[in-house]
């Protein structure tokens, strides 16, 4: 049952990754400038220039570097970074796990702080306890994360010393290091997050608790915890997990902002300098990486409502 | 009734806040039920008739909702005044409810076994295989065919019906000695309700419990009670056996209720329909709250409420004129 889902969720996602190669590649000419007289360097002869342009293809028909774009792709070969002296993949794979750690440990501080935030607002809705929630998750949304990211390294790096202010340490490496450089990131990540998964949840619990079954379930003897906590929630987590797809999403967007304040060496900082430099292929293959990580965060929301949710059960 | 009843609600007054203040939804209810006793309490929506019931079990929307005065006494304890986790141990276990839609009754993302089970489980230490294993029994006992596979299944897919006999089948899990049903048949079509209402009948006798029903149709409440509570505006206007009820009706509010029911053996003719609206909730009206859809209004009911009094020992009526000659003195 959930085989086919998936394999009909894959069948879905192929054209959305061949319209985002497909956005990956016109890159190169729609961007302004000439890719061949940037990639050839400065005071470059004419010679040289036209020479860069035959060796990446770019003076043959549009239809013909489609194709090849494509036939290279599906060898896994992503182009050689211009700025690095390294493949794209290569550049992309050690970058990766500083991005993944950032994004999950952010995600392992928003959920259960969200969740249980937005919950009690909406139990214990137009009371001071639904304002404070309420009042921080509006900051939380509101706050440009990367003003609250220098506040919080002046605070807690510079004045009281207690977390560095930059820089990652890989798990295999040390764990404990690890963890302190990215806490402080993943949390200054999490404040949007928090804000909004609470809003969101608050809202899914008010509507759930005001349905006819959450009375049954009190008129069975249950316990407010189990009333809330299990009739109650079990609903509200379909509209959570929709919340967590698009917390996931924005998290990428996030890591963008948050590694360059915290000079993580990340996927999102990758990118920034690569666009900088126009480094074209380097760009391309984060686009697509980008590409393929919404395709299959969609994939996995899509997976998880089929658990919390019966009736959307293909069987 | 010579027995000490087993759910005596005195001088019940409950009020809700509304835009404009604290508005009172039932004032001054009073009526017992008894052991085992089938008791119908009937009256147009507005009436009171679902606030007297949740209060039973205190299942109002809290922070909105407030008990002015009463006792509703049960087992020697009165339940307004009772601890919440005393009213828990209470809640589906000695007192027990059926609502009105069963569409939106049960848990959409729980499987029935689970919504049965639950209270099983808690009340009667039961494990969950044993706990599966009496679902499936009340399963059987509400007629729903191949209990032992749909009891794994989620409410979807369940008609209207049957989910009322799921509904029906949590309430009697632990053999409550009350069964609220909160116009059980309401949302069903007229087919289903009437195989509801003989699954009520008959499980009443079976588990031997006492069944209030709620109703606003008088022809429910004639098949199925052997008693009749008639509310109107948050009053109790008239409280007697069903046979004593239709046969010499006191109140005139009654009156219209029984002359709006179609005949199915007399001649066809327009259907009667009680002048007016009943009062909203806000609205205040003096006297008795029926006279201004009265017929028989007289000075005394624009002025003062009437008394609900005993015109025999089992038949109580409200209304000032009707229980002139036979009243108190």
């Amino acid at each position: 049952m959930i085989g086919r889902l998936l394999l009909f969720k894959l069948l879905q996602a192929v054209p959305v990754i061949l319209i985002v190669s497909v956005l990956a590649f016109l890159l190169m000419s729609l961007l302004p400038g000439d890719p061949a007289v940037i990639i050839a360097g400065e005071g470059a002869t004419a010679e040289a220039i036209e020479t860069v342009r035959r060796g990446l293809g770019l003076d043959q028909p549009f239809h013909i570097q489609l194709g090849r774009w494509f036939a290279r792709l599906a060898e896994g070969n992503f182009g050689a970074s211009l700025m690095l002296n390294q493949s794209v993949l290569s550049a992309m794979g050690e970058r990766l796990p500083v991005t993944l750690s950032l994004a999950g440990l952010s995600l392992a501080i928003t959920l259960p702080i969200g969740i249980f935030a937005g919950s009690i607002a909406a139990y214990y809705r137009q009371s001071w306890i639904d304002s404070l929630v309420m009042t921080v998750a509006l900051l939380g949304v509101s706050i440009p994360g990367f003003w609250i990211a220098i506040v919080a390294v002046i605070l807690f790096s510079v004045t009281l010393g207690w977390l560095p202010s930059s820089g990652y340490v890989p798990m295999s490496q040390d764990a404990v290091q690890w963890f302190r450089a990215l806490i402080m990131p993943a949390a200054m990540l999490s404040l949007f997050q928090i804000g909004f998964l609470a809003r969101m949840t608050r809202s899914a619990m008010l509507d759930v608790l005001s349905q006819d079954f959450i009375r049954t379930a009190r008129s069975k003897g249950l316990s407010e915890w189990k009333t809330v906590g299990k009739h109650a929630f079990r609903n509200a987590l379909i509209m959570v997990i929709t919340t967590m797809g698009i917390l996931v999403s924005t998290a990428i967007g996030g890591s963008v902002v948050i590694e360059q304040v915290f000079a993580l060496p990340g996927i999102g900082r990758l990118v920034v300098q690569g666009i900088l430099a126009r480094d074209y292929p380097l760009v391309q293959g984060v686009m697509l990486i980008y590409g393929f990580a919404f395709v299959i965060i969609n994939l996995t929301v899509d997976v998880l409502y089929t658990f919390a949710d019966p009736r959307v059960r293909y069987d | 009734m010579a027995s000490e009843p087993l759910v005596s609600i005195e001088n019940l007054t409950v009020q809700f806040r509304t835009d404009r203040g604290w508005a009172t939804a039932t004032e001054s209810v009073s009526f017992d039920i008894g052991d085992g006793d089938c008791l119908g309490v009937v009256g147009e929506s507005g009436s009171g008739k679902s606030v007297t019931a949740l209060s039973i079990l205190r299942l109002h929307a809290r922070g909105t909702s407030r008990f002015n005065s009463g006792t509703i006494r049960y087992d020697g304890r009165d339940l307004l005044r009772a601890s919440e986790r005393d009213m828990r141990a209470i809640r589906g276990r000695d007192i027990a409810m059926v609502f009105q839609d069963p569409m939106s009754s049960l848990n959409p993302v729980l499987t029935i076994c689970d919504q049965i089970s639950e209270t099983l489980m808690l009340h009667r230490g039961l494990s969950r295989i044993e706990a599966r294993k009496r679902a499936i029994e009340l399963l059987d006992l509400v007629r729903i065919a191949d209990a032992a596979r749909r009891v794994d299944e989620y409410p979807h897919r369940f008609s209207g019906g049957m989910r009322q006999r799921v509904m029906i089948a949590i309430a009697i899990a632990c053999r409550p000695r009350l069964l609220i049903a909160d116009e059980p048949t309401t949302a069903l079509d007229v087919t289903i309700q009437a195989q509801i209402l003989e699954l009520l009948r008959d499980l009443r006798t079976e588990l031997n419990m006492a069944v209030m029903l709620i109703s606003h149709d008088l022809g429910v409440i004639a098949e199925f009670a052997r008693r009749v509570v008639v509310m109107y505006a948050g009053r109790v206007v008239e409280d007697a056996p069903v046979d004593v009820l239709f046969r010499k009706a006191m109140h005139p509010y009654t009156e219209g209720l029984m002359a709006s029911m179609p005949a199915l053996d007399g001649p066809v003719r327009r259907l009667y329909s009680i002048p007016g609206r009943i009062p909203d909730i806000n609205e205040q009206v003096a006297g008795c709250r029926f006279s201004p859809r009265c017929g028989h209004a007289e000075a005394v009911c624009l002025t003062a409420m009437p008394d609900l009094v005993p015109v025999s020992p089992d038949h109580r009526v409200r209304c000032a004129p009707r229980t002139r000659t036979t009243g108190a003195g």
